[in-house]
């Protein structure tokens, strides 16, 4: 895979379908921030099918372990111990290797790291809650961290955000460019959740939820939790239309 | 029966939520110690990059015509010559120092965001017409769902825009202004209206 050279290809057309739409007045913010006009449509051009690329060089030693990167030396992050992996794919099921994978989360307790958060439970002095890695050539990657705990937010009058984390994912292009989140199996809180039920289909929704994965558990260490991410397939061949004047 | 076609599915997207800074500009908010910056923050020239300096500036607003103060933008843009430095670029090589991408949040007591970058090349479409110098934009925040997709465009570049290929067949004219930051000396302001009279025009790429 690492002998082929890049691909310049244009993407599939996104299914709208499939991701939530602007307006979902269940998530009261979405409301004013969701635009109204028909998008306009544009097949990728070389300025959406090129994207940045990122070397090893931005990568801390530590960066891909959130029990350990903010913690004082000799100590660490307070939570049930868990590895998240998986692989980055695109809708081809080819991996996507050399894609950045940023995250973040809440502690244990539910708490995030974060000035504009005032949820009562506490901080953990030893955990930031964010990491980044960089796929390696099938498209693989993994962290380690502690479980997110679930919390209140101010939407309706009693929600509650299931345990999750956040993904940032490039892929090869701009136009793969994807945030999104993952939840976690058996977790009641999943489909209460006015954030999760902004996709429509039910489908959709599972493919965000990581299953326990016994085989890759660390005895007596670590559970792990398998997340794969879809980032959006391009066309393998070209049979450019109208290549007249390039 | 017939074979099956065994494509995948996009992942959904999730909104960014309203601590999209933990994960992605830590430093922003206060969090050091991980990363020693922040990924995409700061000029994105250096004294060697070629091109002709300008600075961005601008606020994403919504509905009710208040600046959000915890969106993400992103930006992606040729250099000078109007090459992408990414693998998928073709056609040449890119100036080696300029990066083209950058991210940068939105001030958390005004909202405003800021890019100091270079004016970007003129960039062939699919059927090798030449667009007009462009800048890739993507903006997540707390309630967006799906990141949003734009353009910003020049305005001291009316001829090159009267002959883009996307600008000029979009049928709603009095909506193309959207797309065009306004140039004042070397700063450049573009506002982002995610919704109203004066909403952005968005792209499904």
């Amino acid at each position: 895979m690492k002998n082929l050279p890049p691909e310049t290809t244009p993407f599939f057309a996104r299914d709208r379908g499939w991701h939530p739409p602007a307006f979902t007045p269940g998530y009261k913010t979405s409301v004013l921030r969701s635009p109204q006009r028909a998008l306009i449509s544009l097949e990728g051009t070389k300025s959406e099918v090129t994207g940045p690329v990122f070397g090893h060089n931005i990568l801390g030693q530590f960066d891909n372990d959130l029990i350990i990167n903010y913690a004082q030396p000799g100590e660490s992050a307070i939570g049930q111990r868990i590895m998240v992996y998986g692989r980055v794919l695109d809708e081809r099921g080819r991996g996507v290797p050399g894609a950045l994978v940023e995250f973040w989360q809440a502690n244990a307790g539910g708490r995030y790291r974060h000035k504009k958060e005032t949820y009562l439970a506490p901080l953990d002095p030893n955990f930031g809650g964010f990491g980044r890695t960089i796929t390696d050539d099938e498209g693989s990657y993994f962290f380690r961290t502690v479980k997110p705990g679930p919390y209140p937010w101010p939407n309706g009058v009693n929600d509650w955000r299931p345990a999750h984390i956040h993904f940032s994912v490039f892929g090869h292009g701009f136009a793969q460019r994807l945030i999104t989140q993952m939840y976690f199996e058996g977790d009641p809180l999943i489909w209460l959740c006015p954030i999760v039920k902004t996709i429509p289909d039910e489908e959709a929704i599972k493919q965000l939820i990581a299953p326990l994965d016994m085989n890759a558990t660390i005895p007596h260490d670590l559970r792990a939790y398998k997340f794969d991410i879809i980032l959006r397939g391009r066309r393998s061949t070209l049979f450019e239309n109208r290549l007249e004047g390039n | 029966m017939v074979q099956p076609l065994s494509y995948l599915k996009e992942s959904p997207s999730q909104t960014a939520g309203p601590y999209v800074h933990i994960g992605c500009t830590p430093n922003f908010v206060g969090i050091g110690g991980v990363y020693d910056t922040d990924l995409g923050a700061g000029p994105m020239v250096n004294d060697k990059t070629r091109g002709e300096r300008i600075t961005i500036r601008g606020f994403v607003y919504d509905g009710a015509g208040t600046a959000l103060k915890d969106a993400l933008i992103e930006v992606w843009q040729a250099d000078a010559q109007g090459f992408y430095n990414s693998p998928s670029e073709t056609r040449g090589a890119a100036d080696p120092n300029f990066f083209g991408w950058a991210r940068c949040p939105g001030d958390m007591a005004t909202g405003e965001f800021v890019f100091e970058t270079i004016k970007p090349g003129r960039v062939p479409f699919r059927d090798g017409r030449l667009m007009a110098p462009h800048v890739t934009f993507w903006i997540v925040a707390r309630g967006i769902n799906l990141g949003l997709h734009t353009r910003m465009y020049f305005s001291d570049e009316e001829q090159a825009n009267a002959e883009d290929p996307i600008l000029s067949r979009i049928e709603h004219r009095m909506r193309v202004p959207t797309l065009i930051g306004q140039r004042e000396g070397d700063t450049i302001t573009f506002d982002i209206h995610l919704q109203g009279e004066k909403e952005t025009i968005f792209f499904d790429i």
